[in-house]
């Protein structure tokens, strides 16, 4: 039976925009942090994983040149939106596959002010003349001739999907999503935006893509988090001080996209968000009534709405109900994303499913300040990757 | 007049009426737009072809505002489910792009239009879909 694994150090950067600084020194400054938050060196680690979407040559390397190096092994990872989470999972097989027992992982990124992503197409050069190329013997761009592949339009058919499917969701539930993200993030000094909006204000706002405006969709920005695990019968040798902040790894789960019809049109959110999301329920035997706050994937508002659904946390179908009725709110039922979220706390893509971790692992430490949900035993996170992965790590506060 | 060749090879244009037409599995029926190296249900490698129906339902919808340079906005984008099989990703063209007037679950059908013009004169012809009660 493989070790449990634990986390004894956690640290982010605050997310936001370093023109002074570069993805090295953001990912320095927070893999620095989680190990003094462990009361352990890089000297301790036995293994290393870094993710990041956009710097992928050997990223790993550049910030052991930084912080320490020790020949251990280092994993550079890439998996979209759960980049940071597949960074922490890496550290965590390797744990559990006993090939180490002390490990280090970190997400970072620098975006800067990327603007919209997604597969826009590519300016063609001089001449132009119609020639089939491609696996679908295109002649010219067909973003927005054959509908939208832009991440806003993209999400915003997510959360359509749903409430063509379902009653009571539209327009107004979605905008209390973001109205109750930027509402948490005021309470957050490590988010990109600390600013409170009205429903009003979030409605009005510049429209992207019909029904996500402006206020509904995750900012670009820089920013890194760490993660520092051991196993646990490593941790049973370490300082009382240490094990008394040790937060428990119950689940660690990751799927990619099962096969379905639309697919090949509609990136499909739910299906393997399910999967992990049942999967981590029956690792951990935790139900979802036990959770405390979770942090999801709220990349767009209409993102967050499904989730709900998806990670069983209102009943099936009636994820319009859970937001009206104020079920996700931090003094709601089942508190979601405290931390401001993907809409306000940021997005740097690789850094995000490292943060969701130190975010949840910080709240059942006691630790988390003005934001603290009070009492917190047991938290969820969850990313997902288009293309695409899901990760979903059910955390503990438990005694070792 | 210079001649029109489509803007994806899955838009025939050259056979009867225009249509779509999808690689479909020999062994389980799923549907690709694309050529496959292997089904990416069961896995197996034999492929046939499948004239899809041009009518269908809009089983979500967005209605982008801010698009890539070159793109008129606002549009609508949806993804539609065939009649008999098949789901594509189209824009809804032919109505007025606001929530009023486009409709989730709305019955639409195929409609063709010429989406580009290369230097030799040569014409894209795209697909969109409209509402069926429209003209």
């Amino acid at each position: 039976m493989a070790d449990n694994v634990w986390i004894i150090g956690a640290a982010m950067t605050k997310f936001g925009r370093y023109p002074d600084k570069d993805v090295v020194d953001l990912a320095s400054d927070a893999a620095l942090d989680a190990m003094a938050d462990a009361d352990a060196g890089i000297h301790d680690m036995n293994v290393m994983a870094v993710g990041s979407q956009f710097e992928m040559f050997t990223l790993g390397q550049q910030i052991q040149k930084q912080i320490g190096q020790t020949g251990i092994p280092v994993y550079n990872v890439s998996n979209a939106c759960a980049t940071g989470a597949s960074a922490v999972r890496t550290v965590i097989m390797a744990i559990k596959a006993g090939e180490a027992d002390m490990g280090l992982a970190i997400g970072a990124e620098q975006m800067g002010k990327a603007g919209l992503l997604g597969n826009a197409g590519k300016q063609r050069d001089k001449k132009n003349v119609f020639e089939p190329s491609g696996r679908y013997g295109g002649v010219m761009p067909v973003e927005g001739v054959l509908g939208t592949g832009i991440m806003p339009g993209v999400f915003a058919q997510a959360g359509m999907e749903y409430a063509a499917e379902h009653d009571g969701v539209g327009f107004e539930q979605f905008a209390k999503i973001a109205e109750k993200n930027h509402m948490h993030s005021s309470l957050n000094p490590l988010a990109q935006y600390q600013k409170v909006f009205s429903l009003d204000e979030i409605m009005n706002a510049p429209m992207q893509a019909y029904p996500n405006t402006l206020l509904m969709c995750c900012p670009t920005g820089d920013g890194a988090a760490a993660v520092v695990l051991v196993s646990e019968s490593k941790l049973k040798t370490l300082d009382p001080d240490v094990r008394k902040r040790a937060v428990k790894v119950s689940a660690s789960v990751m799927t990619s996209d099962p096969w379905v019809e639309s697919g090949q049109v509609q990136p499909d959110v739910n299906t393997l968000t399910r999967m992990a999301a049942d999967q981590a329920y029956e690792q951990s035997g935790v139900d979802p009534q036990d959770l405390d706050l979770v942090e999801l994937h709220d990349c767009f508002a209409t993102a967050e709405l499904v989730h709900y659904d998806n990670l069983r946390l209102c009943e099936p179908g009636g994820a319009g109900a859970f937001i009206d009725s104020g079920g996700p709110m931090r003094d709601g039922k089942i508190p979601v994303n405290v931390s401001g979220g993907l809409i306000s706390k940021g997005h740097p893509i690789g850094a995000t499913g490292a943060a969701n971790i130190y975010e949840v692992a910080t709240h059942l430490r006691g630790e988390a300040g003005d934001r603290q949900v009070e009492g917190a035993k047991v938290g969820m996170t969850h990313v997902i990757g288009l293309g695409s992965a899901c990760s979903v790590h059910i955390l503990e506060k438990q005694a070792v | 007049m210079g001649q029109q060749v489509p803007i994806v090879d899955y838009l025939v244009l050259d056979d009867g009426a225009p249509h779509l037409v999808a690689h479909q599995c020999e062994s389980c029926g799923a549907l690709y737009f694309d050529r496959r190296n292997a089904c990416a249900k069961c896995g197996k490698t034999s492929f046939g072809t499948k004239a899809l129906s041009d009518h269908g339902t809009v089983r979500s919808y967005t209605i982008v505002h801010r698009a890539a340079p070159n793109i008129a906005v606002p549009y609508v984008s949806a993804i539609v489910g065939l009649d008999g099989g098949g789901v594509v990703k189209t824009n809804i063209v032919n109505v007025d792009p606001d929530p009023d007037h486009v409709q989730l679950n709305m019955p639409v059908r195929m409609t063709t239009f010429v989406a580009g013009m290369d230097d030799d004169g040569t014409e894209a012809v795209a697909f969109g879909f409209e509402p069926e009660e429209s003209a």
